[in-house]
């Protein structure tokens, strides 16, 4: 109950994001989507960690944060001109 | 530990979706960035721990997990802000101050 409840409030954050990257009118929403979207996935891989009892989605879902922080911070220092 | 778990984890999906809203309603980067980033961290700091509490073979790595995503996630908000402050988006009509405006003119940011 409170897991199918968890998954359909994740589902709609992933809904949200996914229009703002999609709609968004300058380059720095798309990128602050994209975070927020790692961000989802990370806590979505460790919610199916549990739901499968599989340790190895939380390796997964650590290895995603991190490379979702590069990613984010290496894209909007390009942006700035300073990279 | 049960319970202290399923309430952790209710916490944590409902503040994904608020921080969600919030960058889907927001008028402004600046406040999308507000509203985004913190909800989400907070969101996924208490469901992930929550995760750990139900299943105590998971905590130490959701810790790990969590101590990265407090750690990184103010750092990734405030680049984003400052790239978009110095690269010219404008604010929002309604806003009442920009404190950087002056270092924008002298290059200095």
């Amino acid at each position: 109950m409170i897991l199918t409840l968890s998954f359909v409030l994740i589902g709609l954050a992933v809904l949200f994001s996914l229009i703002r990257l999609f709609k968004g009118p300058t380059v720095f929403d798309r990128i602050l989507a994209a975070d927020t979207l790692a961000v989802i996935t990370t806590a979505l891989l460790v919610l199916m960690s549990l739901l499968f009892s599989r340790v190895i989605y939380m390796d997964v879902a650590l290895v995603y944060v991190v490379l979702g922080f590069v990613g984010v911070v290496v894209v909007a220092r390009y942006l700035e001109g300073g990279l | 530990m049960t319970i202290l778990g399923d309430i952790f984890i209710l916490i944590g999906s409902l503040f994904l979706f608020l921080g969600s809203l919030g960058i889907f309603r927001m008028p402004d980067v600046y406040n999308r960035l507000q509203a985004g980033t913190k909800a989400t961290t907070m969101g996924a700091m208490s469901l992930i721990l929550g995760v750990g509490f139900l299943n105590t073979g998971f905590l130490v790595k959701s810790i790990v997990i969590v101590l990265f995503i407090v750690l990184t996630n103010p750092i990734s908000s405030s680049t984003i802000a400052r790239a978009s402050h110095k690269s010219g988006v404008p604010l929002v009509k309604k806003s009442v101050v920009d404190v950087c405006k002056d270092n924008v003119k002298k290059g200095e940011v």
